[in-house]
């Protein structure tokens, strides 16, 4: 919120400088509502490492605001709509449960652009969603969890059961199995995207379990210093957690937001803001995979590769893909839709786990 | 397997009966203080800082203890001196905990914290099957046991420990009798936030050596409900906490091996069992009657 002062001196040198022409207007502004505290190093920290960066690179011309921990329910739409009277130019919602209070706000606000993370409802020409193709990673992670891991069997700490993270298993099973086809996954559902002490307990329960390899689904950095203390490998999540594991950490999938948010609201001082529905992975730099390290060149060369195969195109959803009980569910060659993969709520074929419903 | 698994155990249950002993005492002496978890997490937040700047885990327990009792003393300073409502300024003293540590920490987020590391006696922890479990865990563990036991001898074999309980019984009487009824009170308060400070510091330092925002999730109000659970008995909090434990981390590895029972049900199971033992409790009312402390919650002042 570094707002006022530094904004009253940047339009008062631009004033100067380039006294009467259109840059000495106000600048524009940006507000961001988080579900957490932009200090849980997960979710909605990522978001405010986008916001920061959108500060960095717009520099005066943008002002920014945001409100954090926000419950998704009736106040956020208190929370959005008071945003949207206080002037904010364009107003991004960054959690699914912030949908429908979205589009509410929106309709009585059409000079206003909203923008709204991980949903699908656009009910107003000044709605648009983004999200992340966080799957793509999640391939990438299975393929080096195949190659690393002695035991054969990866654990894997999720959330809850919604189509996202079942995706994501799901990624990371396909990615095992192009390595090797018998490869395991242990799941353990942690019922909660954040509490470090149950993550941390989780990530126990799998390593006394026999799994040599970590990847989670939900958001501190707790399981990464477990597996660090007992000496094997894992994954990140939504940062870079290299700091918690130097020795651990094979890669993390990072989100990025920030190249979206600086588009975006270029777009609307430029004009040339629309409507749109974006879902980027790699090719958009909406993911990025934290440095492989932590093993052998081979691994990370097939790693790397792996990457650029998705990013020229190739999707981890194609055929021949057969469900957890054994029956087809895409054929050879066939690619999975995206509205299929958003409202995905079975296993593939090889995962043991039963999927709570 | 089964010692790592009994140790993940006494990990997840000493924070929780640390905590739930420092509020037994408390209660005890007729307060109640709803503002564990803001104790706590002060605790958290302050023992973590502590620690990173000096790079000793044991200064930031201590600091962790010291600053848990001080946000003890406010809770004291508002509903023994001036009298307010305890439930509210408990409530209060948690939401305010919550959000000042936030602020606090935000420039350790993202930071690998200093640990405690566990205790190491040649011979006797590389004893095979219980070397660990007995000699091999960290220090705080052990502190927690010792606390047991001396808040057990505290209470029910000490002169001080009976003017504690006769305060919180019937603070009149107590009062009528010579007893210094809020100084006693002040004492319990300051105790129980030094034992939620360092059940906070547990967190942040050996648990999960790490601060984010709200890491204790909720751990506060379930060392609350211990409280009542234990029937303010020192040694059944100690099996209440281990009992939440074993649950806890038992149902982590019955998903783990792939019971197909569903998660979300696994997940209720400490709290299903928690209420099952307080509903179990709670039928023999004479006995529940016995153990509350009778002016607990309720205000004192004297002279009037």
């Amino acid at each position: 919120m570094k707002t006022s002062m530094k904004a009253f001196a940047a339009a008062a040198v631009l004033g100067f400088a380039a006294a009467g022409t259109a840059q000495a207007q106000d600048p524009t502004k940006a507000c961001f509502i988080y579900v957490g505290p932009i200090g849980d190093f997960g979710w909605s920290y990522q978001h405010h490492q986008g916001v920061l960066q959108l500060e960095k690179e717009l520099g005066d011309t943008v002002e920014t605001a945001y409100l954090e921990s926000v419950p998704e329910g009736a106040d956020a739409e208190r929370a959005i709509e008071r945003f949207a009277r206080s002037g904010c130019d364009i107003i991004f919602t960054t959690s699914f449960g912030y949908m429908d209070a979205t589009n509410k706000v929106a309709g009585r606000f059409p000079d206003v652009k909203f923008e709204h993370a991980t949903g699908y409802k656009r009910d107003h020409p000044n709605v648009s969603t983004y999200n992340s193709r966080f799957y793509e990673g999640r391939y990438v992670q299975g393929v080096i969890a195949a190659k690393m891991s002695k035991a054969n069997v990866a654990g894997y700490i999720a959330s809850f059961p919604i189509p996202e993270v079942v995706m994501g298993i799901n990624a990371f099973m396909l990615g095992a199995q192009s390595v090797n086809p018998d490869f395991k996954v242990k799941v353990v559902w942690a019922n909660t995207w954040f509490d470090p002490g149950k993550e941390a307990d989780a990530a126990k329960a799998l390593i006394d379990q026999g799994v040599d390899i970590i990847t989670q689904h939900t958001d501190s950095t707790a399981p990464m210093q477990v597996a660090a203390e007992r000496g094997i490998k894992a994954f990140g999540q939504a940062s870079d957690m290299i700091k918690f594991g130097p020795e651990t950490q094979l890669t993390s999938i990072v989100d990025e937001w920030g190249p979206y948010y600086v588009k975006r609201v270029k777009a609307v001082q430029d004009g040339t803001w629309e409507q749109v529905d974006v879902w980027g992975g790699f090719k958009e730099g909406h993911v990025v995979m934290a440095p492989y390290q932590n093993m052998p060149d081979d691994v990370k060369a097939l790693a790397q590769e792996t990457e650029d195969k998705i990013r020229s195109g190739f999707n981890p959803f194609t055929g021949p893909i057969n469900r957890q009980d054994g029956s087809p569910w895409l054929a050879e060659g066939e690619v999975a839709d995206d509205p299929t993969l958003l409202g995905m709520n079975f296993y593939v074929e090889g995962i043991d786990d039963k999927l709570p419903n | 397997m089964l010692e790592s698994v009994l140790i993940t155990i006494a990990t997840a249950a000493t924070p929780l009966l640390i905590a739930a002993m420092g509020e037994l005492v408390v209660e005890r002496s007729g307060v109640l203080n709803l503002g564990v978890e803001g104790m706590m997490i002060m605790g958290a937040v302050t023992g973590f800082a502590v620690a990173a700047m000096t790079g000793s885990a044991w200064l930031g327990v201590f600091a962790a203890i010291l600053v848990g009792a001080a946000f003890a003393l406010l809770f004291g300073f508002l509903a023994l001196t001036l009298v307010t409502n305890q439930v509210a300024t408990g409530l209060a003293l948690t939401l305010f905990g919550l959000g000042l540590s936030g602020m606090l920490g935000e420039s350790f987020v993202g930071l690998p914290g200093v640990k405690l590391d566990p205790i190491y006696i040649p011979g006797l922890s590389d004893l095979p099957f219980v070397g660990r479990l007995l000699f091999g865990q960290d220090p705080l563990f052990y502190v927690s046991i010792l606390l047991t036991v001396g808040v057990a001898y505290f209470l029910f074999s000490t002169r001080a420990g009976l003017m504690l309980r006769a305060v919180g019984d019937n603070h009149v009487s107590a009062h009528a009798q010579g007893i210094n009824v809020i100084g006693i009170r002040y004492l319990a308060v300051l105790f129980g936030g030094a034992c939620a400070g360092l059940a906070g510091a547990y967190l942040s330092i050996v648990y999960t050596p790490q601060w984010v925002e709200n890491m204790t999730a909720g751990r506060g109000w379930i060392a609350l409900a211990l409280v009542v659970f234990a029937s303010w008995r020192p040694w059944r909090i100690v099996a209440g906490a281990y009992l939440f434990g074993g649950v806890t981390i038992g149902q982590l590895h019955a998903q783990a091996l792939g019971v197909g029972i569903p998660s979300q049900l696994l997940s209720a199971l400490p709290y299903l069992a928690t209420i099952v033992v307080l509903v179990l409790i709670s039928r023999n009312r004479r006995l529940t009657m016995m153990n509350t402390p009778a002016s607990l919650g309720r205000a004192f002042v004297p002279d009037r």
